[in-house]
């Protein structure tokens, strides 16, 4: 009686509250559309197929302005990756140019790169990029898909905890390279900046990066602007994430391991309380 | 720890040991024989829950600390070094991460239930004051650990909390050089934070020691506020109170596994996965959630040095809870008005903390200024006001009789 007077004065409370605060907010890029990933959920894992086309725009596309730099040829090869062979990851790295050094001349030198090799920049240093790509230095994509985020607020983050969403850095980045549409009237666009309705500001220094069509697929899967960013954002995810299959797999071995073991637990919790709860003199 | 000793050394060995280093006896006295009121719920689990969590956050902390390394150029590439090259390092690092978050998780509920029943109150209030010196040591542990990889939210918190201490009139600017190490968050501050960051984890041991010690004195509270008065109110501590508490730690562990594995970034922030970068400031500067009702209170108050103020008061007032109640009745369950009071009061904290996640405009920073308002009111007038006014409900006699006294006899009642 007492407790449901309390929760609804607690509840009147916060919502008037609530209903003072709701205006104040400024008005931000809409939400990027959830898109759906074969990673999402506690039993997903990554799709090989899909983290090979997502590499190959990285390599075609991204890479010329972005570096990679907490990633290695190995790990093109690890489990729970694209799924290339050590052989075929051997294979990509030498068809990279690799500065090594210094030599017995103490000079730095160019040789094809090697397995253990990290992904090389694109830029000697981040004001060399500044200065060839108008004054923004493009971010480091190794952690990217988990360094954006999108606030979906209440009661969204209450539900995005029980359906287990973690993805709001793929959809954002899908939405990114879908997002490029021409300025509303009325928009300042700044010198060399370009309109994305998803990009916080509207105005994003890079250019729209890939097309229809502009990367080939060899296993028939559709080349299209939708499709490019969800094989990206899904790569991105992987170099961001790469034990995520691993993850999965060994969360259900243990939470199958801690209700079972929970529930020995309880029932021997029982047996050990059952003479204090109901004991044999107060009948 | 608390009186004389049953134990009765077995064999020729423990005898001997017995003589010279009593510990087997002291461990039967403490936790075996120690008695604990029959009546606790589930509640009264979290203070082992927190032994747990504790243990679990030195143990994973160690094995992170032998892979880490404090400079600001390699503290982001080595925490990413754990997450991909160590064996199980993603493992070690989403339990620590999220096991800081579930340690504040327990320790509120924990404080909540000796609010709720009067746990503070003579004879146990150096057992309370000890656990809000564990707090504070938590709270300056969680901080330290969260600068560590380097990140921009991590830079940026360092960067805003120690700058709250420039608040302090002459030596405030004097006091945050000498923080740094410097003239701004660098190498210096990173450094230090890293070696308190290991230190401090064993003091709060070291006070948990103490904590146990000050408990066993006097006694375990219980849900009625009724002091155990014979044999009958109590039960022994194992097996009852040990398989009680395993039981409700595994709970625990279901859900802290639920978001170890499923969702390990959720209550980080993202911007944490971009490298530390002191000519960027980030849109919105947030601390972990588990202090952002104190952050909504900083903010609620236009003055730096008045915030700053009730910052710090906002936590020190608990230590003053056991003198600021002026009722003599324990638990809330016989303090109608006490109840409800507390109620407003948690959903006040609750509210604090969503107003700490967002922006300080318009009707926001109203709403934070009203429940900063309101918790103070409630140490500093309600507290000391209701045990005047408040008509208390008549207590049991015992525990015994309000566990066995009322209601159908034993036996034929629900069943839980």
């Amino acid at each position: 009686m007492s407790r449901q007077r309390v929760i609804v004065a607690a509840a009147v409370l916060a919502a008037s509250l609530s209903a003072t605060a709701v205006p104040a907010l400024a008005q931000g890029p809409p939400p990027p559309p959830r898109e759906h990933w074969s990673f999402s959920g506690p039993f997903g894992q990554y799709d090989p197929q899909q983290l090979q086309r997502g590499f190959k725009i990285y390599r075609e596309v991204c890479s010329t302005c972005h570096s990679l730099k907490l990633l290695s040829f190995r790990n093109l090869a690890d489990p729970g990756g694209p799924g290339f062979t050590e052989a075929q990851a051997a294979a990509i790295a030498a068809t990279f140019q690799v500065t090594d050094g210094p030599n017995d001349q103490g000079q730095m030198f160019q040789r094809p790169g090697k397995i253990s090799d990290y992904f090389p920049l694109p830029f000697p240093n981040a004001q060399a990029a500044a200065a060839a790509l108008g004054g923004k230095v493009p971010p480091d994509m190794s952690t990217l898909a988990k360094a954006r985020s999108h606030e979906g607020g209440f009661p969204q983050f209450i539900f995005d905890a029980f359906t287990a969403y973690q993805e709001d850095g793929p959809d954002y980045i899908h939405a990114i390279i879908n997002g490029y549409t021409t300025a509303p009237a009325g928009f300042a666009l700044p010198p060399g900046g370009q309109y994305n309705k998803y990009f916080p500001g509207g105005a994003i220094g890079m250019p729209q990066p890939i097309k229809d069509g502009q990367v080939k697929y060899t296993d028939g899967t559709p080349e299209t602007l939708d499709q490019y960013g969800k094989d990206v954002a899904a790569f991105l995810m992987w170099a961001s994430e790469p034990k995520l299959d691993e993850r999965h797999r060994l969360g259900f071995q243990v939470m199958i391991f801690l209700i079972v073991f929970t529930g020995l637990l309880y029932f021997t919790k029982k047996k050990v309380w059952h003479d204090v709860h109901e004991p044999a003199v107060s009948s | 720890m608390s009186g004389h000793s049953t134990y009765q050394p077995q064999g020729a060995f423990m005898k001997w040991m017995e003589r010279r280093l009593p510990i087997a006896s002291l461990v039967y006295s403490s936790f075996i024989a120690y008695p604990t009121p029959r009546n606790l719920n589930y509640w009264w689990t979290f203070g082992g829950i927190l032994t747990f969590m504790l243990t679990v956050q030195i143990v994973t902390g160690i094995v992170l600390a032998m892979h880490y390394t404090p400079n600001v150029n390699l503290a982001f590439d080595s925490v990413e070094g754990i997450m991909r090259d160590v064996n199980y390092g993603w493992l070690l690092r989403y339990i620590h991460a999220n096991g800081a978050s579930f340690f504040f998780v327990a320790v509120y509920i924990h404080m909540a239930r000796g609010m709720y029943y009067g746990s503070y109150k003579e004879p146990r209030e150096v057992l309370w004051i000890l656990g809000v010196i564990l707090f504070l040591l938590m709270v300056a542990t969680g901080f330290m650990g969260y600068v560590l990889p380097w990140g921009q939210m991590s830079f940026w918190a360092a960067t805003v909390i120690t700058n709250l201490f420039s608040a302090i009139p002459v030596a405030g600017h004097g006091i945050v050089t000498w923080l740094w190490g410097g003239f701004a968050v660098g190498n210096p501050t990173l450094n230090r934070f890293y070696s308190l960051h290991y230190l401090l984890p064993f003091v709060i041991a070291g006070v948990v020691v103490l904590h146990i010690w000050a408990l066993h004195m006097v006694g375990q509270n219980n849900p009625t506020g009724v002091e155990p008065k014979d044999e009958k109110d109590t039960v022994a501590f194992t097996p009852y109170a040990t398989v009680k508490d395993a039981f409700f730690i595994g709970v625990f562990c279901i859900v802290f596994a639920y978001f170890i594995f499923y969702i390990p970034n959720y209550l980080g922030h993202s911007d944490n996965y971009i490298p530390a970068n002191p000519s960027q400031t980030p849109t919105h500067i947030v601390p972990e959630w588990y202090y952002l009702p104190f952050y909504a209170i900083l903010r609620a108050i236009p003055s730096k040095l008045l915030g700053v103020t009730a910052l710090g008061a906002s936590i020190v007032v608990l230590a003053f809870m056991p003198w600021l109640d002026t009722s003599r009745v324990r638990s809330a369950n016989y303090r109608p008005l006490y109840r409800q009071f507390l109620f407003i009061f948690f959903a006040a904290v609750i509210g604090l903390g969503y107003l700490g996640s967002q922006e300080p405009v318009g009707g926001y920073v109203l709403a934070a200024r009203l429940l900063t308002a309101y918790y103070f009111a409630f140490f500093f007038i309600i507290l000391p006001l209701l045990g005047l006014f408040e008509t208390t409900k008549p207590l049991p006699n015992s525990i015994s009789e309000s566990v066995l006294g009322k209601g159908a006899p034993a036996g034929s009642g629900g069943r839980a």
